[in-house]
């Protein structure tokens, strides 16, 4: 601490050690802490907070898993449904994100001349500076059943009948994959871009077709850009909220959505509560899990 | 296995740029053949065009007789070696070395097997489980070596692999590198703007010049009959005499040199000399360890005496640097051993040197030093 003070000046260091204080004390721990406990407590309307009834108790995660006690069933099959269709489709939309990432980040950092990368940057970043609601809703015009695609799909007679691709969850899946496309190709792009290119000539000079140069030594060179990429797609993709409502069927329902319904709609802050930290808490696990089984260490993700 | 290469006109250009003009050579079966030049000379543009990672814009590279065009790096019985070495950082020592093996389908054991009979021809027996970054700079060096090797191509190229060594480092790994190619007896074509290497390690070396070779030849003939004056210059030291000629006679020019006449060989190519004309611009160059101080028991058909400037101690040399007629630099070399206390700044020394170890060439561009 004397050291990081001697070494930047009092003024700067002070200003770093409160802005950093601030940052993870006001804006991370207090807010996480304070739902955690309220995720622990029946919802009470304003007036018994802090009286007798307040009392620490299990019954919004029962209700995640047995539902409500007037529910026949034996478990909550509709929201633990939700949930596991929210992260198996969040997996999917991340290796989708990444299969496609993979190409135009290994072309950007090895292929492209500087010039054309810097273009492609440029092009693929512009896109964003339209906000994501927008967006998904651009999405809806091109995949809505009168929309741009079946038009023209009608129009070529490629298809007789047009497609409904908001019914089969082909908008969402798309508007999913687009929303967080760059955390993908950023790390993929400068993971890779930091391997030496004789390498890939030595590897070809060996004997090495394409693939097994990716296989054995791209890919395992990127491998923690990989990580951090499909990290952050994957727990973005899992708490997105507008994509899913602007382009959902009307017979899929995001996790999120019901965190929202929760907390909005239904006023009980609690239990809302208790459904965010069921999907941090998983989200999380599955993302270390999958470290642990790819060998990728925490502190070379933030590399 | 071996095989030779054969350049047969090669040219590559880069819009306007030519980055190697109209190269022929005749690389023979198990020879070691180094390009040598300054950086930029078209060495490294040579050495891809061989190995298929660049196509020539004209001309064609044979090797083992067989055209190359439309073949691809990875199907050329070419191995090369990268400046940098490239090896596989994430892979151990033995999968590096078997890395060409894996590829081609080769199972576990057997790779392993090749793996380690490399790793005792490199003298790195049991190390094969090793990462890369353990090992020293010479070993890694070596594990390049093994790895280009385990193939067993029919030609290895290596591109300046000694050029990030140290010195001490570096000598040793060229006695290393000749008796790894002796004892494979494959076609060694290196690339190198050391001339020390070039000449200790290759049976032939050519000098390379803006994308030109200058002349092709075997180490002590490129270093005693250098053919241009780039050649002159940039092979080893060498005092450039601007002269005009006087006569010629058989073999020999006479040269004058503001007033002082010198006799030297006339330069030429393989087949015959220069064709020499009386009040011709030429050159006349001389090694700093041709020239001799004069006294009873060195005594050379040239004389001439310049004043003394500096004495450089290098080791196992004094090289001396004098001025000539106050407007020329002469420096010549003197062993150690020899007693240089009687010279004295600014006093003029007397000088000799033998006419059969001077050359006389055309003017033309010297290598920059």
């Amino acid at each position: 601490m004397k050291y990081f003070f001697d070494k930047n000046g009092p003024l700067i260091s002070t200003y770093f050690l409160i802005s950093i204080l601030f940052w993870i004390v006001f804006l991370i721990i207090i807010p996480q802490l304070y739902m955690l406990d309220l995720s622990f407590r029946p919802n009470l309307p304003p007036l018994l907070r802090g009286g007798p009834d307040d009392v620490h108790t299990l019954v919004h995660y029962k209700h995640f898993i047995f539902g409500s006690e007037t529910s026949q069933d034996k478990f909550n099959y509709v929201d633990i449904g939700v949930f596991f269709n929210t992260i198996f489709t969040a997996i999917l939309v991340t290796v989708i994100n990444l299969c496609f990432c993979y190409p135009i980040a290994f072309y950007m950092a090895k292929v492209a001349s500087p010039s054309t990368s810097r273009l492609l940057i440029i092009s693929l970043i512009i896109p964003f500076w339209i906000n994501e609601l927008l967006r998904s809703f651009a999405l809806r015009i091109l995949f809505a059943g009168e929309g741009v695609i079946n038009n023209v799909l009608l129009g070529t007679g490629l298809i007789d009948t047009g497609i409904n691709f908001i019914a089969q969850d082909v908008a969402l899946y798309t508007g999913l994959t687009y929303a967080y496309i760059l955390l993908m190709i950023f790390p993929l792009y400068n993971a890779i871009e930091s391997l030496d290119s004789n390498q890939l000539e030595a590897a070809k000079d060996l004997g090495s077709s394409t693939i097994r140069t990716h296989w054995r030594i791209v890919i395992p060179h990127a491998k923690a850009g990989i990580a951090s990429g499909c990290t952050m797609v994957f727990m973005l993709t899992a708490g997105a909220l507008a994509t899913p409502v602007v382009l959902s069927s009307p017979n899929t329902y995001w996790f999120t959505q019901l965190i929202y319904q929760w907390f909005n709609m239904n006023d009980n802050w609690s239990r809302g509560s208790a459904y965010s930290i069921l999907l941090l808490t998983i989200s999380v696990t599955f993302v270390l899990l999958m470290m642990r089984i790819f060998k990728v260490k925490i502190g070379e993700i933030i590399r | 296995m071996s095989a030779d290469v054969e350049l047969q006109n090669i040219s590559v250009t880069f819009g306007n740029f030519y980055a190697a003009k109209n190269v022929n050579v005749k690389i023979n079966e198990g020879e070691f053949f180094s390009f040598l030049g300054p950086s930029g000379c078209g060495k490294t543009t040579i050495l891809r065009a061989i190995s298929g990672f660049l196509d020539p814009s004209e001309g064609k590279v044979l090797i083992g007789g067989k055209d190359m065009g439309g073949i691809g790096p990875n199907k050329r019985p070419t191995s090369l070696i990268f400046q940098n070495l490239a090896l596989f950082p994430l892979m151990s020592v033995a999968e590096n070395i078997a890395f060409s093996l894996e590829v081609r389908g080769v199972d576990k054991i057997e790779r392993r097997k090749r793996a380690d009979e490399l790793l005792e021809l490199i003298a790195l027996s049991g190390q094969g489980d090793k990462k890369v970054h353990e090992l020293s700079g010479g070993q890694k060096q070596r594990v390049a070596i093994a790895r280009a090797l385990a193939i067993e191509p029919q030609v290895l190229l290596l591109d300046e692999p000694l050029s990030a060594l140290d010195l001490k480092l570096r000598q040793k790994m060229r006695t290393e590198l000749r008796a790894i190619q002796k004892s494979v007896g494959i076609t060694f074509i290196y690339i190198t703007h050391d001339q020390g290497e070039a000449l200790t390690m290759s049976d032939r070396v050519a000098v390379m010049n803006e994308g030109e070779l200058e002349q092709v030849g075997q180490s002590n003939d490129v270093y005693n009959f250098p053919q241009t004056p780039f050649v002159a210059t940039f092979v080893g030291e060498n005092n450039a005499f601007h002269c005009k000629v006087v006569s010629t006679e058989k073999d020999f020019v006479k040269v004058d040199f503001d007033g002082v006449h010198f006799f030297a060989k006339a330069g030429g190519d393989n087949k015959k000399n220069h064709n020499f004309k009386k009040g011709q611009e030429v050159i006349l160059f001389i090694r700093p360890e041709s020239i001799f101080i004069r006294d009873k028991s060195n005594k050379f058909e040239n004389n001439f005496s310049a004043k003394l400037k500096t004495i450089e101690f290098e080791g196992n040399l004094k090289n001396i640097y004098l001025n000539l007629n106050s407007k020329m630099d002469v420096r010549f070399s003197v062993p150690n051993a020899v007693d240089t206390s009687n010279l004295s700044l600014n006093k003029e020394v007397d000088l000799t040197f033998s006419s059969s170890k001077a050359v006389v060439l055309p003017s033309g561009p010297l290598a920059v030093d």
